[in-house]
């Protein structure tokens, strides 16, 4: 039972965590820019005004644009609770790398099918971009899961992390620097951040993810951007803990369970901010070099697996 | 006589029968009972198999029925395997028929045609017990000629279909021949042409010759797999013929490709060397990238589940060719997970692409036409054959909570726990090999989002799209068996455990590759599992709580007009059609793909400075077909033109031939 209890709490904690994790990179790109910028708890603040609001749906539009924003929801809160973020052990530390990559795609199917039910030409054309840019990121994602699991035999999660926690030394080998470089574009990617997409535009000719959840409002509006900001935290962990596995709780006493989550939230915030000071350097990328970036990330990936078999 | 042989005289008497009705009942009953009498010939086929699964040991031998050589059949686990797929596959499209043809005397309701289609599975049923030489030769070519005409079902009504036809029939009938010359050299070899013979003599024969006995028919299976560059007859055949016949042939008859290979290369031959395992794999990957990459950009949705099947074609040959390799490298336990990847996505893909095709034929009935540019607004009008496909391409994109998932991650596992110092050639094979998984993987996904979401979602773009009606009952019932055998499987994979460690034994890996327990898939000799039953769980018990909160806690949905910029209405000539869905994927297989693209602009009568109109056309033809097969069509023309001379209607010179040919036949004879 204590189990179960343990996999809920850690969702709440990354559902709890999410958008502050976005306001955090918020707030630093406003100050890096020279703005005032948000508060960092803005994002909880439209999450809950929009949770009030009735959502709309466009008229021909059927049950795959209502039912997207719930599913991408539960596959967010299905790997929250079953990656080991705080604690390695039971449930919560239960995940196969495998299947936390097909349940993000499983995701980002729903809302591309979403974005085409609308019928708009802004819908199609993000849905296509998008999915465009996930078939190229799929490869990435598996490559380098081969590239971590070759060093423990295993591709569960907990097992690995668990490992890295036992051993921080281990993680440290070239196989596993060109595995983060190729799973940090991967993230990018995946999250619609700079150079790949622009989290805050609404220009046609850019729009990427937001075109396609152009059509949501209200409490569909409020999951698609709570379950967003979700997905990035749990990237942004996962990368956290594959490659720096330090305070990652074992066992599931509480004293060790409360520090793992301080510890957690403290390198999700740091990340956060060092995406954010990136993406203020960085330029986005047309949409047609994307592909060469992410063929780039694939040539990492590839490479980190050939090393972990020479270096083994 | 025991129950096998009950059940086997059962399902072929059944078939007969099924074979009379179409002949002989006037048009109001024909397809009705012969869909009936089909059905249940696929049920006792599917008994068939199960019992050889199980390990019933069963021959046959009638000496009489053929001359010469006699037919011998026996039954083992390899064969029951691929029973169970051909018999569950049939006995769907039985049920599926009866809706599908209708009440019409032409195209697929027409005498030919119903009274072949039970010729066609009996002959594919008859193939994997064949347990000689001739006797498997003369069911496999009696299954390329049944399904050859079935092709040609529509070819009055469609041009595409005759071209189709003789693409078919020139690549069945090639492959045929490299079968024919391979396995008399396999029965010259080892000097007896029962397969009882063969097992025991294979390891007399010289690895020379066993490795080109070994080419050849492979070179035959494949061409009846469709893996690429084999592959041009496929999507042709495939999506000319009935839906039907379709789903029989991509989810039954190119799996006896798959059969062919296995029983060849690890039961009569013994396992071989690892190179030739090196090649079937190599040729799984080049199918399973370039199927996928053609299907992600095919507009014609049987085209695009044609290509499709080639991929996940594939996936099976590069877990059988990875299944080869790691047993002859000291892995059998690697191995034999490989195997239960290959053979566990043999079943997974017969289920997903019935109900695929079957979804096909469908849409192709309610609208005239497969076009996926000219369809869309399907969901509304036929919401139960739109939520089935979706079901489908869930499991095709190999998604969780699909079955798809559980082959492609078993397949994963196989290729990544393998020893890194396993020697160079399987260190670089396995990264590769998961490479090519996960791009397949990911541009599937595409493709199926694609087919769905412009085939099915949004507006109708054509009238007949507009005016789709549902689908009779017949069809959604079989449609929904196909489903539900994709959901067991998807839930419970386990359930297959004792028979793929039965297979997996009979291909002489003595190997368990999935250990026992019904809920969590776990693999003996590596610690990943998983639990797909938890998963789907938890993905309907979350999606369901999050739509129940939402609901009760929010506030009711409300109806508004897309946004159009100001400008609307929006109509259906503004959405993305599967072109433009694909276009951007499109451009970076720009290099594998070479599309021709032709811009006409037509200028103004008054002024050349002002555009009238503008077209834009493209094409995506086959590379693969326009590289290697035209200019070998183009030869065999030249040589047949050149030939002609030889024959320019002089009897002396005929008297001559004729003379010369025998006294060639002579001296060799003396020499020898």
């Amino acid at each position: 039972m204590s189990a179960w209890i343990a996999a809920a709490g850690q969702a709440l904690l990354i559902a709890l965590l999410a958008p502050i994790v976005t306001g955090v990179t918020r707030a630093v790109r406003a100050r890096l820019e020279g703005r005032a910028g948000g508060r960092i708890a803005q994002p909880w603040r439209d999450i809950r005004k929009l949770l009030r609001k009735p959502p709309t749906s466009p008229e021909g539009a059927g049950v795959f644009f209502s039912a997207a924003p719930v599913v991408l929801m539960s596959t967010s809160l299905l790997i929250a609770a079953t990656v080991p973020f705080v604690s390695t052990a039971g449930i919560a530390g239960s995940a196969d790398l495998i299947v936390v990559v097909g349940l993000l795609l499983l995701g980002t199917v729903a809302l591309a099918l979403a974005g085409l039910d609308t019928g708009t030409a802004f819908g199609g054309m993000g849905s296509s971009r998008e999915m465009t840019i996930a078939a190229l990121v799929e490869p990435t994602l598996l490559l380098a899961v081969f590239a971590l699991s070759t060093r423990v035999g295993t591709t569960n999660l907990g097992v690995i992390v668990a490992a890295g926690a036992s051993d921080p030394a281990a993680v440290f080998t070239p196989a596993s620097l060109l595995a983060f470089a190729a799973l940090a574009i991967a993230t990018l990617a995946e999250t619609a951040r700079i150079p790949v997409d622009n989290p805050s535009t609404h220009l046609e000719l850019t729009m990427v993810h937001e075109a396609m959840i152009l059509e949501y409002s209200g409490r569909d509006l409020a999951l698609v951007e709570w379950a967003s900001a979700m997905r990035l935290a749990i990237l942004l962990g996962l990368l956290a803990n594959l490659f720096a596995p330090w305070g990652v709780a074992t066992g599931t006493t509480w004293t060790a369970v409360v520090i793992a989550a301080a510890v957690l939230t403290v390198k999700m915030c740091g990340l956060a901010t060092l995406l954010a000071a990136a993406e203020v350097y960085a330029a986005k990328l047309r949409l047609f070099r994307v592909p060469e970036l992410l063929a780039g990330s694939f040539a990492m990936a590839l490479l980190a697996v050939l090393t972990s078999y020479i270096l083994a | 006589m025991n129950t096998l042989s009950i059940a086997l005289g059962t399902s072929l008497a059944t078939a007969l029968l099924a074979c009379l009705a179409g002949l002989v009942m006037p048009v109001k009953w024909r397809t009705r009972l012969a869909g009936v009498l089909l059905g249940l010939s696929g049920a006792a086929g599917v008994l068939v198999g199960a019992l050889a699964v199980t390990g019933m040991v069963w021959r046959a031998e009638l000496p009489t029925l053929l001359p010469l050589a006699g037919v011998s059949l026996a039954a083992d686990p390899l064969s029951g395997w691929f029973l169970v797929i051909i018999g569950a596959v049939t006995a769907a499209a039985g049920v599926y028929a009866i809706g599908y043809a209708g009440r019409t005397s032409h195209g697929p309701g027409s005498r030919t045609a119903m009274a072949v289609v039970p010729l066609f599975t009996a002959a594919m049923l008859l193939v994997p017990l064949a347990a000689s030489v001739t006797t498997f030769l003369l069911f496999w070519e009696l299954m390329a000629v049944t399904s050859l005409i079935l092709v040609m079902t529509e070819h009055r009504h469609h041009k595409a279909v005759r071209p189709a036809a003789i693409w078919y029939a020139a690549m069945t009938q090639a492959g045929f021949v490299t079968v024919l010359i391979g396995l008399s050299w396999l029965a010259a070899a080892t000097g007896t042409q029962a397969f009882d013979g063969i097992r025991e003599a294979a390891v007399s024969i010289r690895p020379f010759a066993a490795g080109t006995i070994f080419l050849l028919c492979l070179l035959g299976f494949a061409s009846k797999a469709g893996a690429v560059p084999l592959h041009p007859w496929l999507p042709r055949a495939h999506a000319e013929a009935p839906s039907h016949v379709s789903a029989l042939m991509s989810a039954a008859m190119v799996k006896l490709g798959v059969y062919g290979v296995l029983r060849l290369g690890f039961d009569l031959l013994g396992g071989g060397l690892r190179w030739w395992w090196l090649a079937v794999a190599a040729l799984g990957a080049l199918s399973a990238v370039y199927g996928i990459v053609q299907a992600v950009v095919a507009t014609d949705l049987k085209r695009l589940l044609a290509f499709s099947t080639s991929e996940n074609i594939g996936l099976i040959l590069l877990g059988v060719g990875f299944a080869g390799m790691l047993a002859r490298s000291g892995q059998p336990a690697i191995g034999a997970v490989a195997m239960a990847a290959a053979l566990l996505h043999t079943a997974n893909h017969a289920g997903f692409k019935t109900l695929l095709f079957f979804g096909a034929g469908s849409v192709q009935r309610a609208t005239g036409t497969r076009d996926l540019d000219k369809l869309g607004g399907l969901s509304h009008r036929m919401r139960v054959t739109t939520a089935l496909v979706a079901a489908g391409a869930l499991a095709a994109a190999a998604l969780p909570p699909g079955n798809g998932f559980i082959s492609e991650w078993l397949l994963l596992q196989a290729l990544l726990h393998q020893t890194p110092n396993a020697g160079t050639m399987l260190a670089i094979a396995a990264p590769i090999g998961v490479a090519v998984v996960a791009l397949t993987a990911g541009v599937g996904v595409a493709a199926f989002v694609k087919m769905v979401g412009t085939g099915f979602l949004a507006r109708p773009r054509s009238d007949a799209a507009a005016q789709a009606a549902e689908s009779p009952p017949s069809m959604l019932t079989a449609m929904t068996g196909a489903a539900a055998v994709c959901a067991v499987l998807a839930v419970v994979p386990a359930v297959t455990a004792p028979a793929l460690a039965r297979v997996i034994n009979s291909l002489q890996i003595s190997q368990t590759p999935l250990s026992e327990g019904l809920l969590d898939l776990r693999l003996s000799g590596i610690s990943s599992h998983i639990a797909p039953l938890w998963i789907a769980v938890g993905i309907i018990a979350a999606t369901t709580a999050a739509a129940v909160l939402a609901r009760v806690l929010g506030k009711a949905r409300r109806r508004a007009i897309a946004w159009d910029c100001g400008d609307g209405p929006l109509t259906a000539r503004m959405e993305h059609t599967a072109t433009s869905y694909a276009e951007p994927l499109q451009r970076v297989f720009d290099n594998i793909l070479e599309p021709v693209a032709d811009v006409d602009v037509t200028h103004s009568v008054e002024s050349q400075y002002v555009i009238a109109s503008i077209q834009y056309r493209q094409q995506i033809p086959d590379r693969i077909e326009n590289r290697i097969y035209r200019p070998l069509v183009a030869a065999v023309q030249k040589l047949g033109a050149a030939a002609k001379r030889l024959a320019p209607g002089v009897m002396h010179r005929y008297l001559a031939y004729m003379l010369t040919a025998l006294i060639v036949v002579l001296v060799a004879g003396a020499i020898r």
